[in-house]
């Protein structure tokens, strides 16, 4: 049956993200390196360690590192506040093991926002960004066809080890997928006329049992 | 850094699974709005001194705090935003009566909202069935619909 709550959805992969996405809003708090080009006064003390100061001022060229949804909003093409540098896993070094088997790596230790975060960093317009924007898209295709293979295959058991290395978009789809296969056996078996207690009910009606179990 | 408890209240209905509507976290919503008073009224300050003394140094600083108060207010909105999109699943799964569990997790205004729509609703039916438990009746499809979704009858397929 159809379900009734729908969450705003992730607009990461396009050119902006969307304002009132949960997930984007999760991502966005991962942070990059950056490099300061001004001095900041009066936010040194989140940054360094007491000092004698009272109100120490952040250098001009102190390497941070801070979430992606400041990073943008200080950011402008004349680098006037700060510099962004690329994470590690978006350089060159780490397109190369992409390129070689993309399937092997663990897209969700390395994110879990691998393809959002990476599709909103070309905002800093980096020389490298034909380069990211490519290798986003090449892993992606590297590893589509088994997350669609496994989630069209995988009916009624764990799903664990499956899911366990891929970001959070990739989960997306491979839920997406196994909606589709158990929604279809769930037709074939001729239940799809049956109405039933909306799944929503159901998880509040176990969870009351287990409260006057306590 | 700024905006910790802002994301804790993003986290907390991201964990939330399948539309669960968790309890309404007033004391967190009340820390990001001091957090917000504080850092508005240092960049008030700020702006003043810049433009009265010229310290265009202070620029970074105020944009640093502008850009918190700005992600302050997307969390909350979000928050908020996520936390009605659930009152209203709720409120087509379950009609107008409310478990009184869910109910307690809601805000007085979240409750408000739903009673009002519930008023609209005209129940109108000649007949009359007796539904005891483990009784079992043939209704029309369009009658049972919403007491099937609501748990309070089985759909038995013959």
């Amino acid at each position: 049956m159809s379900e009734s709550y729908f969450q705003v959805e992730s607009g990461a992969l396009g050119p902006e993200e969307n304002f009132l996405s949960l997930d984007d809003i999760l991502m966005s708090h991962e942070k990059l390196p950056v490099r300061t080009e001004a001095p900041m006064p009066r936010l040194g003390a989140f940054f360094q360690e007491r000092g004698a100061e009272p109100d120490p001022a952040l250098p001009q060229g102190s390497k941070l590192e801070i979430p992606l949804w400041l990073a943008k909003g200080l950011f402008d093409n004349k680098r006037r506040i700060l510099s962004v540098d690329l994470p590690k896993i978006y350089q060159q070094g780490w397109r190369t093991v992409f390129s070689a088997d993309a399937n092997v790596v663990d897209l969700h230790k390395m994110g879990p926002y691998f393809y959002g975060f990476g599709s909103q960093l070309l905002h800093f317009n980096s020389p490298e960004n034909a380069d990211i924007s490519q290798s986003l898209l090449q892993t992606f295709i590297g590893r589509f066809r088994r997350i669609m293979d496994s989630s069209q295959n995988a009916y009624n058991e764990d799903t664990s080890a499956l899911v366990a290395r891929l970001d959070e978009m990739e989960r997306g789809l491979f839920q997406t997928g196994q909606k589709g296969l158990n929604d279809f056996q769930c037709w074939e078996k001729g239940q799809a006329s049956q109405i039933t207690a909306s799944s929503l009910v159901q998880n509040y009606k176990k969870r009351k049992l287990t409260d006057m179990e306590d | 850094m700024f905006c910790e408890k802002a994301l804790e209240l993003v986290r907390e209905l991201h964990r939330a699974p399948d539309g669960q509507l968790p309890a309404f976290n007033e004391d967190g919503i009340r820390q990001v709005l001091e957090e917000m008073k504080a850092l508005y009224e240092q960049n008030q300050s700020d702006v003043n001194e810049a433009k009265s003394h010229g310290r265009n140094d202070l620029i970074p600083t105020i944009k640093f705090r502008h850009w918190s108060l700005l992600r302050n207010r997307r969390c909350t909105v979000a928050y908020l935003y996520d936390r009605l999109l659930r009152v209203r699943a709720l409120r087509w799964e379950y009609g107008s009566i409310l478990p009184s569990d869910v109910r307690f997790h809601m805000s007085a205004e979240e409750v408000r909202c739903l009673k009002d729509y519930g008023e609209f609703e005209v129940d109108d039916d000649g007949t009359s069935v007796l539904l005891k438990k483990n009784s079992q009746h043939f209704l029309p499809r369009w009658k049972c619909e919403q007491l099937i979704r609501q748990g309070v009858l089985e759909h038995v397929l013959s």
